[in-house]
């Protein structure tokens, strides 16, 4: 049905896989510095860990610096248009569901040019991995403020301050209803592996947001929790079933007088006001994380935010073809061609 | 009294009426039950792009038109030699198409003064001479069919709703249409609604009885069958052919179809109609934008599917940029574009040809692909298959035009057998090609490169939207292969020409001085032109095009051999204006953008005035 008739579970079972099986031989053209090398360094040396081949994994971007990453990874590869890596990889994953199918994209490519791919793939939940690296900036153009700019932003564009409003990426997520949702940051390794482990383990559409420095035309957006110590400070790890405290300890997300989630003082909090983190609840606890801060420039939750089961969209498109064969017999074109009112002239 | 029964050889009837009035499926029901009565036939729907329009105005009439004929007929007829109206709108709308000395029938009970004003006319048409010379024929069709389903407890609304069935049972009595081909379909549509069924079966043969007994007509009319090749006939429209051919070109190439599309009219009809096949290995996908439809075709062939998206101009607009990415990333794709009547949301129910250039040349940068065109109906089917069988053996995205006209149009199909049509080798890449290397961009002697889909075990490439180096499709900037890369996608399309049938000309009598050109839905009209013309024993050749890039290889030949060329398009000169450029002839172009096919008598009119010259 899918292409030259490949036994899939043959090339998933595969040896011992490194880092170096999804590695290309091209040479990484982005700036010194750019975040983006920590990442890239980041995903192939964890795509391993999956066990699934690269002749069997996918990765689709479309146009801006996070677009050649496609070039660097040694799988199957299509680098596309502006925006649209997430329907060319609706595609790609529903036409052959045992595909392991990867987006890389932009602040500027995902959420402005493509956003309506973006939140049509997230609300039809289709089996794809999406990263959306956010710097907050055009970087391919040459630095012009991006819709999760902030408001004020001053760029070759915007002279005399950014007017917009930002996307806060993570809520629009879950106005799109995906059924995953994380966030994370280029230089942690650490978790940026393992919300991609956990990303990956999902069955449906996972949204990753990562938060990534460009050191040309944005150079430090994401300090305040990207550097050291500060970023210990203030990022709020989020983990299922754990209490949210940061900061060593010292604060917390605590339910306030109005109902509303505040940063509290652990040692002043009463403990039964204190969070309890549950990706698998209602959207509204997700949400509300997602808003607790104005931006990166203070405390910020980093992890996943949400993370629930719908049915994914290939599997429920193939269901729908098994069920029509069933019901009505596999098709044949000699029947459907003499379908209805026929003659015989003889 | 005694009938008199009357033979014709061909009749045009038009069905009119509020769009609200099932004048579609009266049209529909009243081909069919022709169809199986082995009448050639053509027809032609024609409807405003409201869904409802305010009831009784004449922008509101969807109008159903159809020629039969005990001979041979290629087009739904210039002028209707029955008429009938429903309401004084349609009457108004209709008339003036309608033949000197033609049938008027009218649905009298709907001529009060409020429809008879917001129809514009400020007095009665019934009364006031507007029908002189017409056989009119005043019928209360409202009030019979309220009498005739009287028992079945409806309510007045529901019981008037029928009166398109009386319409039917009537005009089916005039033309002698078999009636259980039509109690047939009722029983099926409706069998399991018994109250509309009666009520529907009740008004039909109120209608057909009303023909048989009264005085008022005293006259019926026989069109025997037309002679036709043996085999199995049905009826098909252009939408309906053009699905089926993507689902035959999906069986005979083992490719999966994987249609993708966002509502347009009107090419909604084809996601319409793939959608229902899904036990034929058929995945629709309605996407958010036709730009998604697009992106998402392409995946899917990328996948190893038959990625195929359909849409209409405007849609068109918006998947330029994913064409060129298909350009570029040299995968098969069918993209079909309905077109219709614009720019811009134009007239979204009228037929033209105007996205030839657009199919040509609507890209940035120089992205050539392969462009055909359907020429009728049944037509679609092939030019389906033509369009995957390219698509897939060049690797590269095909253009597919039909139109309004030929989408909802119908006429009787010769079933073709399945084994019969060609078939589609999808070859895929299964192992290197270099040595121990897979090049994704070597390619063979069609120029066509090979096609490794994800799963492929060590064939991993990427590909994208940036210049390939030529071989290795590794990136490049390099100025020499940009050039050589461009030639090469050019050449890749340029060399189909020897892959495809020479141009076929008419010419019976030999010798004629004028050859008649056309591409598209004209075909019908050039035809049926062309015949008029040599029943004046005069001398007329005709050739029409399938594909339009590139031009079949002996195209320059042909037009060169005439001292004059004519090109009848339904836009203003763009095949001639592609005929010019390649060939430097000088021919001439018969233009019309009214949103209305070009009829035979205005063509034929121009072939002899340019033959007079």
């Amino acid at each position: 049905m899918n292409g030259p008739g490949v036994p899939n579970e043959s090339i998933g079972s595969v040896g011992t896989l490194t880092k170096k099986d999804f590695t290309t031989d091209q040479e990484v053209r982005w700036c010194p510095g750019c975040g983006d090398y920590a990442i890239l360094s980041t995903v192939q040396s964890f795509m391993p860990e999956l066990g699934i081949s690269p002749d069997r994994t996918v990765f689709v971007s479309g146009i801006g610096c996070s677009g050649r990453f496609t070039y660097y990874m040694d799988t199957y590869g299509v680098h596309g248009i502006h925006g649209r890596a997430p329907a060319i990889a609706t595609g790609i994953a529903t036409a052959n569901p045992q595909l392991s199918v990867w987006v890389v994209t932009g602040d500027g490519d995902g959420l402005s040019i493509g956003g309506n791919h973006l939140i049509h793939a997230l609300r039809r939940n289709v089996n794809l991995k999406i990263l959306l690296f956010n710097n907050q900036i055009y970087g391919l153009t040459k630095g012009q403020y991006s819709p999760t700019s902030e408001e004020g932003k001053v760029t070759k564009s915007t002279p005399f301050g950014s007017v917009d409003h930002p996307f806060n990426p993570i809520a629009l997520a879950l106005g799109a209803e995906a059924s995953f949702v994380a966030r994370t940051i280029d230089n942690d390794r650490q978790h940026l592996s393992q919300v991609l482990r956990q990303a990956a383990a999902h069955r449906g559409t996972a949204f990753v947001e990562i938060y990534q420095n460009c050191n040309v035309f944005n150079d430090g957006a994401f300090d305040v929790l990207r550097e050291k110590p500060r970023g210990t400070h203030n990022q709020i790890r989020l983990e299922h079933g754990q209490q949210i405290v940061f900061d060593e300890g010292t604060r917390c997300v605590s339910v306030g007088d109005n109902g509303r989630l505040v940063i509290t003082e652990v040692a002043t909090t009463p403990p039964e006001r204190i969070v309890m983190h549950d990706v698998h609840g209602r959207p509204s606890l997700a949400f509300a994380l997602a808003h607790i801060s104005r931006g990166p420039s203070e405390p910020t939750c980093i992890g996943v935010f949400r993370e629930v089961e719908r049915p994914i969209y290939g599997e429920a498109m193939m269901s729908q073809l098994a069920t029509a064969t069933e019901r009505l017999g596999e098709g044949s074109l000699e029947r459907l061609l003499h379908s209805g009112d026929t003659w015989v002239i003889s | 009294m005694t009938k008199r029964v009357e033979e014709r050889q061909r009749v045009v009837i038009r069905f009119a009426g509020d769009s609200g009035d099932g004048m579609q499926l009266t049209g529909d029901r009243f081909t069919n039950a022709t169809a199986v009565l082995g009448n050639d036939l053509a027809t032609m729907p024609d409807f405003p792009a409201e869904i409802r329009a305010p009831a009784g105005t004449v922008h509101g009439i969807s109008a159903f038109q159809i020629q039969f004929a005990s001979t041979e007929i290629l087009t739904p007829g210039d002028h209707p030699g029955v008429l009938v109206a429903m309401n004084p709108a349609a009457l108004r709308a209709e008339l003036r198409s309608v033949e000197k000395g033609g049938t008027v029938i009218v649905n009298e009970d709907a001529f009060t003064q409020r429809n008879l004003e917001k129809a514009g006319y400020s007095s009665d048409p019934l009364q006031d001479g507007t029908l002189d010379g017409y056989q009119v024929f005043k019928v209360p069709m409202t009030s019979i069919t309220v009498r005739a389903v009287e028992e079945l407890g409806l309510s007045r609304k529901e019981a008037e709703r029928s009166k398109n069935m009386f319409a039917l049972g009537l005009v089916s009595w005039m033309f002698g249409r078999p009636v259980d081909v039509t109690l047939d379909w009722l029983h099926r549509k409706f069998g399991d609604k018994p109250q509309v069924f009666d009520a529907n079966v009740a008004a039909f043969k109120a209608g057909h009885s009303f023909g048989e007994t009264t005085e008022l007509f005293a006259t019926s009319y026989e069109v025997g069958p037309a002679p036709a090749k043996p085999g199995t006939y049905r009826n098909v429209a252009g939408a309906q052919a053009l699905a089926w051919g993507l689902v035959a070109a999906s069986e005979r190439s083992g490719l999966r179809l994987f249609y993708a599309s966002y509502p347009i009219t009107p090419a909604s009809e084809l996601l319409h109609e793939l959608s229902r096949l899904k036990n034929y290995d058929v995945l629709t996908l309605q996407a958010e934008d036709e730009i998604a439809a697009a992106n998402v075709a392409l995946g899917a062939s990328f996948a190893g599917d038959l990625g195929v998206t359909g849409t209409s101009g405007p849609g068109m607009d918006l998947k330029a940029e994913t064409l060129g990415l298909a350009v570029m990333l040299e995968l098969p794709m069918v993209i079909v574009d309905v077109q219709r009547a614009g720019p811009s949301t134009g007239m979204p129910t009228k037929t033209e040809q105007s996205d030839l250039l657009l199919a040509m040349f609507g890209r940035h940068g120089e992205s050539p692909m392969p462009v055909i065109a359907a020429r009728s109906p049944s037509h679609c089917f092939d030019a389906a298959i033509e369009a995957a069988r390219l698509a897939v053996t060049y690797r590269t995205p095909v253009i597919l035009l039909s139109d309004t006209f030929l989408s909802n149009s119908s006429e009787p199909w010769l079933i073709p057998h399945v084994d019969s049509l060609p078939s589609i080798d999808p070859d895929f890449a299964m192992g290197p090609n270099a040595g121990r290397e897979f090049l994704p961009y070597l390619r063979d002697e069609r120029l066509a490169r090979p096609w490794a889909v994800p799963g492929t075990p060590g064939l991993r490439h990427r590909i994208g939207g940036l210049e390939k180096e030529d071989g290795t499709g590794d990136i490049s900037y390099d100025p020499q292969n940009h050039e050589r890369m461009t030639e090469l996608r050019s050449a890749k399309v340029d060399r189909i020409a020897d892959d495809i049938p020479a141009l076929d000309v008419t010419d019976p009598d030999g010798g004629a001085q004028i050859l008649v050109l056309g591409w598209g839905s004209t075909y019908g009209t050039i035809e049926a032109s062309a015949a008029r013309v040599r029943e004046q024993g005069r001398s007329v050749a005709t050739a029409h095009l399938t594909h339009l890039n590139p031009f079949p290889a002996n195209l320059g030949e042909v037009v060169r051999s005439y001292p004059k060329v004519l090109v009848p398009e339904l836009n203003s000169g763009q095949l001639a204006m592609l005929v010019r450029a390649a060939f430097l002839v000088d021919v001439r172009s018969l233009t019309k953008v009214q949103g209305q096919p070009i009829y035979s008598e205005e063509l034929e009119e121009m072939i002899v005035r340019m033959m007079d010259e």
